[in-house]
This record gives structure tokens, C-alpha cells and sequence, in this order.
């Protein structure tokens, strides 16, 4: 195996139309406002199906290549059927996801390759809050821990920059983070 | 009136162009909303003192001669400085002469002030790049009966009640405030958003020294990756002092200050905060380690190693297992606010379309769009030091250079259409 100091750095990540883009949208503004969607049908008991297709962004109706769906349920310890994951771990895969794409992005654009990144990511919960056994116990997360194994070539402090500078710039740790605004209406 | 150029602003970055115009033989007036210094003199907390040490201050013909060159000037001995150079340079000073409006004629610019107006030919922008307090529009939402203030009219920690003062920001003028109002008996809460942390002393120079020496203040601004992004880098977390200590959130969080993250919003009289705060100061550790990685190869490439102390990484960061994710404003244990929320320029009477969408100034390293205006003293203009009373000197010998070109040109093809100084616009790159 020769070393890959000759190959040049690819982490599948089309730098070139990133770097377009953001110069792009600098001077268009008002392309850079997407909207994104999802539906969802309860199906049965704690089963519903979401699906995602179309969203709005660079001005015009954007489809994804496919409908993708994703089936959520709870576990039978929950009394239910487990069809499909609980939606607090799709926000851990959503975390997991938005997180692992900034890393491959950052690491291309610093010129790092990647052999393999590992995420395993935890969210600590208390079901007394969702359960209503405690007012005083909050729904959602009392924390989330996610553990990145990289392989790659850099050193460690430079896998740690690229690690949060990813953070620094993802959109799911954001929404995590911070508080946002939600208004649900009935039509 | 008429002049060749009108300088707006007799601060150091005004003076130091004043000087380099003098040089040329280049006619020109400085006008000065105040006196000499005039931000030093009203805008300044009373124990402040320069971030940078005394022998950094060059400027064009001006040193420091004193006998302290590691000390750090109080707000007195800067105006003191700053006044000194005005009269050794000459600088053909009109104070209190607040300019109204920059206007464009067929040839040149027409500068009203409140005393009179000026044509010219040429001006120079040297306004300063922290005339406003930026504040968040969250500020809105403070809950009444806690009183809030920006760091410019904070002069020192009596001024504010008793009880717990809640900091919004961490860079060098929030960390500098925190320590010394914390000290002063009033609970500092510390709201942490991106910051740049650097120790004040690394093997036994002064952080200012090793930058100055390795070339990192001179990192030009057609150098760098992202220029928007070093534009917008938030203040290094610095203090100057007497005993030269490290001033960081590690040093705050010793004293007793409590660190929180970002402010992001207020619902309901509770601060919510973000929960990022082991992010950023990730970031902030990691960036300074870079700065040290940098400065340890530039000992070794030198022969240095074994003159100077040896090489040694600070402690992380300190940040609790789980910090607060809000604070409850109503519950009267925070009296003050007060929004370190960084800074930004006014120059709202320029009424020539030289602005972006953000309201900047467009400009290519101080080359402004409009042909023969010329910007000043705002970071990273022309290099890393261009915030610094160490930058205004490069960047006033280079920008009068271009300033005398453009006049000679104007000169010799007088009627031809001007088309220099229209810069390439700034993009990100």
C-alpha cells in the first residue's frame, strides 16, 4: 500500500460546489431560504409513517430523488410494537447524521482524509416527565453524549478542530442546542 | 473650504495617515468630532488599559522611549500618547468638527460638517471601528426592573446596584469586565458565546511579542482563507495589567464567576441559553493550542529552544457537567445586564452607495469602491494588526501610497473617466 500523501484527499465531498454555493448564495440572499418537510400518518396505536419529498430552496419547489419513510413506534417494553425507532432516537440519528456529514465536509475542506468515523451517541432520559409522574421533570433529554472514533490522517487536536468546527456549523445541533419556536395548529 | 484630502478622525489610525500624507507633500486636513483621542478620552471604563504592551504602539515617527516597554498604558497615558503624536507630527488638526454627511460631486467629495463644509479630492475614512455597542435584539425582552448597559457608558463597578450583574459576552472587554466587577462584590454570571482565548504570557514573552515576531500580526488580508470570517473574529480574550496576569474564563471561574452558555433568547423572564457552552470553549482551546503549535515551530526553526522557557500547553477549559440551560431574570438575584456584545462602526453619514447588504463598507483592503476614499483602523483591513495602534502604520503607508497615485492619475488625465480604486468587490475568499 503506498502512502496516500500522493492521492489527493477524498472524502466524497464535492468541495467545489460547496465553495460555489456559498459564493453564490453570499450574493443571493433570498435563495438561501429553504424550507423542509415532512408528512406523517398515524398508522396504529404508537405506529405512525413520515415521509419527506419535496422542500423549497435556491427560489423554486425542490424534490428529493425518491419519497423516503420512516416508520416510528415504541418498543414493546412501552407496550407496543416496535415498529420502527422511537422518535427521540431519530433525533439522535438526525444529531448523529448532521454531524458526521459537517465532519467529512470540514475534513475535505482541510484537506484531511478519512479512513472511517464512528459515531455512538446517548440521550439520557427520565420518563417520569413524559409519563406525568413529575411536573418537575423535563420531557426531553437531560443530556445528550455523542463519542466520535475517527480514523484518519491528521493528529488528534486536528480530528478534535475538524470534530467542532462541525459542530459549530450543524444545523440539528443548532435546532438541539438552542430553543426554537414551534406553533402547532389544527386545520 | 478646499483641501487635497479630508481625514475624518484624530485617532491613531487618522494620525498615523496624517504623518504619511505630510510625507508626500499631500495637503490635507483632520477633522475631530472632539479632541485628539477623542473615543480614549469618553468611550473607555476607568481602569482599562491597552491590550497591547508599550512597545508595540509604533507609529509612522513615533515610538515608545519610556522605561517600561512591557507595561501596558492606563486611558490617561494612551490619550497622553495619541496627544504627543498629533503635536510631534504636526497633524493639521480640526477639533470639535463633526462631520455631517460625505457627499459625491463630478470630481471629488464634498465633506459638511458643523463647522463648515470642505471639498476634496480625496477622503480618508479613520472614524474607528467601534463607535455603537452592537446589542441583541433579545435585549427587548429584559424583564423591567433589571437595569441593562453596553460597555461604553460602564465606567466602573459602583456605577452599578448591588447583587448579580449578568455579562453577555466573553471576549476581551466582557472577560476584562467580569473579573473586576466579580471582584467587587456583585455576582458575575458569564454568558459564553465564540471567543478567542490566548494566555497573556507563554514561555516568559507576552503573547503580543511571539505574534509580532512570527509573523501573525502581518498575515495580510489577501492572504487569507475566509476574510469575511477573521473580519468578524471576536476580540482576543485579553487584559493589561500591572502584573501581566492571564485574564480567561479559567481565571474567572476561580474567582467565583459562573459561566454560562450563549444567550438565545428570553421567554417568560427566564434568559434561555444555549447549549453549546463545551463547544465553544472546544473551539477556543483547540485555536489557542494552534497559536502555541505555531509559535513552538518558530522557536525550533530559530535556534530559540533553550532561550526561552520551555514549551507547555494551559489547562482546558473548565466547563460543569451540565450547565444551566436557563436563567430565571424575575427572581431578583440578577440586578444588571450588561450586553458585551461587541462593537460596530457608525458611518451613517456617508451618502455615497459604498455599503453591502450588511451595511459595511465595500472596500478592497482599505480601498474603498468610490474612487479616492480610503478606510481605516477596522480589523483585519489590510493585516491582522490593522485593529491595532501597531497596524495603522502599514496600512497608512500603503493606502497613502495608493491615495498619491490616484491623485497623480486624476492629475494627468484629467476629464478621462476615473476608474481607480474600484477594488474587486470583497468577496469571502
Amino acid at each position: 500500500m503506498e502512502t496516500t500523501t500522493t492521492r489527493p484527499v477524498d472524502n466524497g465531498v464535492n468541495v467545489e460546489a460547496l465553495l460555489g454555493a456559498r459564493e453564490a448564495l453570499s450574493e443571493a440572499p433570498e435563495a438561501a431560504r429553504f424550507q423542509w418537510r415532512t408528512t406523517c400518518e398515524w398508522i396504529n396505536g404508537t405506529h405512525s409513517r413520515s415521509t419527506v419529498e419535496g422542500f423549497f430552496g435556491l427560489g423554486e419547489e425542490q424534490r428529493h430523488r425518491t419519497a423516503f419513510t420512516f416508520d416510528a413506534d415504541h418498543p414493546e417494553v412501552f407496550a407496543s410494537e416496535d415498529h420502527g425507532a422511537t422518535p427521540v432516537e431519530m433525533v439522535l440519528a438526525g444529531l448523529a447524521s448532521c454531524l458526521t456529514a459537517g465532519i467529512a465536509s470540514v475534513a475535505q475542506m482541510r484537506d484531511i482524509q478519512l479512513r472511517s468515523v464512528t459515531a455512538t451517541l446517548e440521550g439520557g432520559m427520565d420518563i417520569q416527565g413524559i409519563l406525568g409522574i413529575d411536573g418537575e421533570v423535563r420531557n426531553g433529554f437531560d443530556g445528550i453524549k455523542v463519542r466520535y472514533e475517527i480514523d484518519a490522517d491528521a493528529t488528534p487536536d486536528e480530528i478534535r478542530a475538524v470534530v467542532a468546527q462541525s459542530q459549530k456549523r450543524s444545523a440539528v445541533y443548532d435546532i438541539v442546542t438552542n430553543p426554537t419556536n414551534v406553533t402547532v395548529d389544527v386545520v | 473650504m478646499r483641501t487635497t484630502t479630508v481625514i475624518i478622525g484624530a485617532g491613531h489610525a487618522g494620525l498615523a495617515m496624517s504623518r504619511c500624507l505630510a510625507e508626500r507633500s499631500i495637503d490635507h486636513v483632520v477633522l475631530e468630532r472632539g479632541e485628539v483621542a477623542n473615543s480614549w478620552r469618553t468611550e473607555r471604563w476607568d481602569s482599562l488599559r491597552l491590550l497591547t504592551p508599550n512597545w508595540q504602539s509604533r507609529l509612522p515617527g513615533f515610538g515608545y522611549d519610556g522605561e517600561d516597554p512591557d507595561g501596558f498604558r492606563d486611558m490617561p497615558e494612551t490619550i497622553a500618547f495619541i496627544t504627543r503624536y498629533a503635536k510631534a507630527i504636526r497633524a493639521p488638526v480640526e477639533t470639535h468638527t463633526t462631520v455631517t454627511s460625505v457627499k459625491a460631486m463630478d470630481e471629488g467629495y464634498r465633506v459638511s460638517t458643523d463647522r463648515g463644509s470642505w471639498e476634496t479630492k480625496a477622503v480618508v475614512i479613520a472614524s474607528g471601528a467601534c463607535n455603537t455597542p452592537s446589542v441583541p435584539r433579545v435585549a427587548d425582552l429584559v424583564p423591567a426592573g433589571i437595569d441593562t448597559l453596553t460597555p461604553m457608558e460602564y465606567r466602573n463597578p459602583e456605577q452599578l446596584a448591588e447583587g448579580g450583574v449578568l455579562i453577555v459576552g466573553a471576549s476581551a472587554t466582557g472577560s476584562q469586565i467580569a473579573d473586576e466587577v466579580h471582584r467587587s462584590g456583585r455576582p458575575v454570571t458569564l454568558s459564553v458565546g465564540e471567543h478567542v482565548r490566548v494566555p497573556r504570557v507563554y514561555r516568559g514573552r507576552d503573547i503580543e511579542w511571539w505574534m509580532d515576531r512570527c509573523g501573525v500580526l502581518d498575515e495580510r488580508y489577501d492572504e487569507v482563507d475566509n476574510l469575511d470570517r477573521v473580519r468578524s473574529l471576536p476580540s482576543l480574550q485579553l487584559a493589561g495589567s500591572e502584573d501581566r496576569h492571564t485574564v480567561d474564563l479559567n481565571s474567572l471561574t476561580a474567582i467565583g464567576v459562573k459561566l454560562i452558555g450563549r444567550l438565545a433568547g428570553i421567554q417568560q423572564g427566564t434568559a434561555q441559553l444555549s447549549g453549546s457552552l463545551p463547544n465553544v470553549c472546544a473551539l477556543a482551546d483547540l485555536k489557542m493550542n494552534r497559536l502555541l503549535d505555531r509559535i513552538d515551530e518558530w522557536v525550533l526553526e530559530n535556534g530559540l529552544e533553550g532561550t526561552v522557557e520551555p514549551a507547555h500547553r494551559f489547562e482546558p477549559t473548565r466547563v460543569e457537567a451540565s450547565p444551566p440551560l436557563g436563567v430565571d431574570l424575575t427572581s431578583g438575584e440578577i440586578r444588571t445586564i450588561m450586553w458585551a456584545t461587541g462593537f460596530r462602526p457608525d458611518h451613517s453619514w456617508i451618502e455615497v452607495p459604498v455599503f453591502d447588504r450588511k451595511g459595511r463598507i465595500r472596500h478592497d483592503g482599505g480601498v474603498v469602491e468610490a474612487p479616492g476614499m480610503y478606510l481605516m483602523g477596522i480589523p483585519f483591513l489590510r493585516r491582522r494588526k490593522s485593529s491595532l495602534i501597531d497596524g495603522a502604520g502599514d496600512d497608512a503607508r500603503d493606502l497613502s501610497a495608493h491615495l498619491a497615485g490616484y491623485l497623480a492619475r486624476n492629475r494627468t488625465a484629467a476629464g478621462a473617466p476615473r476608474e481607480v480604486g474600484t477594488g474587486p468587490g470583497v468577496s469571502w475568499r
